[in-house]
């Protein structure tokens, strides 16, 4: 039913979006490949008159030697590799548990949710509070004016000594594991909630020939849960690959923008962190050719994932 | 004789089988409750700790040892945490760009979706698929250029630098017309043969129809203005435009040291409340948009 006038009035309808997306979505992908390849490109710079070199690769490989950019990327991949299994493995065992029961169901369902509408910044802030020493071990007998963070209480109530965990002095290990606890509180919900949706639809007559059969809980969840729900695992942990290799807001919630412990600042910065710190710095150029490095990542990572899917995953 | 002993001690054996599958079965789910009860309470705990740090004094937040209820309730450092970040204005700043580019958006985002779903156009199906692959690529590859950009078009510092760049968001449109394609055809070409105008075709029966998934949108969208970070400290972290999350954080530049937390833990929970409402009074609308993102904001 193509004739010429539906045509036209179709991209009137298109019209705003297609002009919007011309602007910051078209041209961006080409601007930023091209400035990814001229020599030390910056904007400023250019308005200038100054006009710049093709070099090739040259970024990309002055930006792997940039100092900083190897702990940039040991940090992402670091917390990617600890966040997402962890975060799998906690979420398909709240919903499995979830699933089962009947009674407080959506009243604990809801409370699963609640981490997903926070702001992480914010939060961030809170669990810097939990975890932040204030004052000083010196104050007088009478008057102990100093609180380790609750976090720390906690461990001292169960007789273990307190930690520095992110004030000046604290060990990168220590970092390491706050913002780990933090990035996992934060994607729990979302993972919770899309298994939990898998497992509802999952067909109860599987479940009845197991049970027919008499077989153990643990066969049970091992090969029938996992497999009928791998799709909606795939779908987590691809998303959460992608979303922890674009980790930044919530280190900059519990650090602050120094982005570390404030002895050493920049240690916790992540690849997404960079660009920024190269676009502040008008080096466009380095910001592009860091970008494009991040997407090959990320896209390098979703299809390896998606291989794997493809020989587990059961549709 | 023989069958009749047989049988009772079939009986019997599945009456012991039946027996321990039922101890089994309610052990499993105390243990069920347990595990999700204590992981509720992990998951509780921060938002308990922000309101009780919230209400107490300097002093008691100060003590070596905690306290986990207030002893006196000092509503005041929510009085000293709205003027010290000045949170009014960052409130007004917020809710003027997040409703503003809401409306626009869901515009954009009902006539895109409607030429996608029920119009026929040359090379639609290349245009979709090239929609649609962009949403691969990180945001950061578009922020590079796009912070020239708008400075090339002077808009920093303005409420447009915050509202324009995001308007058109390939998911939403994703999203919509899926919704509108589940409508039947048949109401659309019945609604042609009566002579009704496509524009008022879309907003009489396809608006109506997909009013859940726009609702979606809107939610989701507002909470994006809300938890906005990045975007607007590069491009708009004066006074009169700073948004909420922003002014939150240069508001407490420290967060580790000697902090005044009570004061902090209230502001906090100022900029939190408002998306718990929202939360409570939609969650239905947020759980099912959120299913099929899989993205923050």
């Amino acid at each position: 039913m193509v004739n010429s006038k539906q045509g036209w009035k179709a991209w009137l309808y298109l019209a705003p979006a297609i002009v919007l997306l011309l602007i910051f979505t078209v041209w961006p992908i080409i601007n930023t490949v091209r400035m990814a390849f001229l020599d030390n490109y910056s904007g400023l710079r250019a308005a200038g008159g100054e006009k710049f070199a093709y070099i090739g690769f040259g970024n990309f490989a002055k930006v792997i030697e940039y100092r900083g950019f190897i702990s940039c990327l040991k940090n992402t991949v670091l917390l990617c590799v600890w966040t997402v299994p962890i975060s799998t493995i906690l979420a398909l065992l709240i919903a499995v548990a979830l699933n089962s029961i009947k009674v407080l169901k959506k009243a604990l369902q809801t409370i699963f949710f609640l981490p997903y509408v926070t702001n992480s910044i914010a939060i961030g802030m809170v669990f810097a509070a939990m975890f932040n020493i204030v004052g000083s071990f010196y104050g007088t007998e009478n008057e102990l004016i100093v609180t380790a963070g609750i976090i720390n209480n906690v461990i001292e109530f169960f007789g273990g000594e307190h930690v520095n965990w992110i004030n000046s002095g604290s060990s990168y290990e220590a970092n390491m594991f706050v913002m780990i606890v933090y990035i996992v509180w934060n994607a729990l919900p979302f993972k919770i909630l899309v298994l939990l949706g898998g497992l509802q639809s999952i067909n109860k007559q599987y479940y009845d020939a197991a049970k027919v059969d008499s077989a153990p809980r643990r066969r049970i969840f091992m090969r029938i849960t996992v497999p009928l729900l791998s799709p909606m695992l795939a779908y987590v942990i691809i998303t959460g690959f992608i979303g922890g290799f674009k980790e930044y807001t919530s280190i900059v919630g519990i650090f602050g923008e120094k982005m570390g412990p404030p002895d050493d600042a920049g240690r916790l910065n992540t690849m997404v962190g960079f660009i920024y710190d190269a676009l502040s710095a008008n080096n466009q150029g380095r910001a592009s050719a860091a970008a494009l490095i991040l997407f090959g990542i990320i896209l390098v990572v979703t299809m390896i994932n998606m291989h794997v899917s493809k020989k587990r995953v059961h549709y | 004789m023989m069958k009749e002993t047989l049988n009772v001690m079939h009986a019997r054996d599945m009456q012991r089988q039946k027996k321990l599958g039922r101890i089994g079965k309610v052990l499993v789910e105390i243990f069920n409750y347990l595990f999700l009860i204590a992981m509720a309470l992990i998951v509780l705990f921060p938002f308990y700790w922000m309101i009780i740090s919230s209400l107490k004094s300097l002093a008691e937040y100060r003590m070596s040892k905690p306290t986990f209820w207030p002893r006196e309730i000092m509503l005041s450092n929510y009085m000293d945490a709205f003027t010290t970040a000045s949170l009014g204005r960052l409130f007004i700043n917020t809710m003027i760009v997040g409703i503003v580019s809401t409306l626009l958006s869901l515009v954009i985002t009902i006539l895109t979706a409607f030429a996608f779903a029920r119009l026929e156009f040359k090379g639609k199906n290349m245009l979709f698929a090239g929609l649609l692959a962009t949403m691969m690529i990180p945001g950061e590859l578009f922020t590079i250029t796009n912070y020239s950009t708008v400075t090339q078009f002077g808009w920093i510092n303005t409420y447009t630098v915050l509202i324009v760049p995001f308007l058109v968001s390939v998911f939403y449109i994703y999203l919509l017309r899926q919704n509108f394609l589940q409508i039947p055809n048949e109401l659309y070409l019945a609604a042609k043969v009566d002579g009704t105008k496509d524009i008022k075709y879309l907003w009489k029966v396809m608006v109506p129809l997909a009013l859940p998934t726009l609702i979606s949108i809107t939610i989701l969208k507002m909470m994006g203005a809300w938890n906005s970070y990045i975007w607007p400290r590069l491009v708009a972290n004066d006074e009169a435009h700073r948004m909420i999350t922003n002014g939150l954080r240069n508001a407490f530049t420290e967060t580790s040291g000697d902090v005044n937390y009570p004061v902090q833990m209230a502001a906090v929970a100022l900029v939190s409340a408002p998306l718990f409402l929202v939360f409570i009074f939609l969650r239905k609308y947020i759980m099912s948009g959120v299913s099929r993102s899989g993205i923050k904001g």
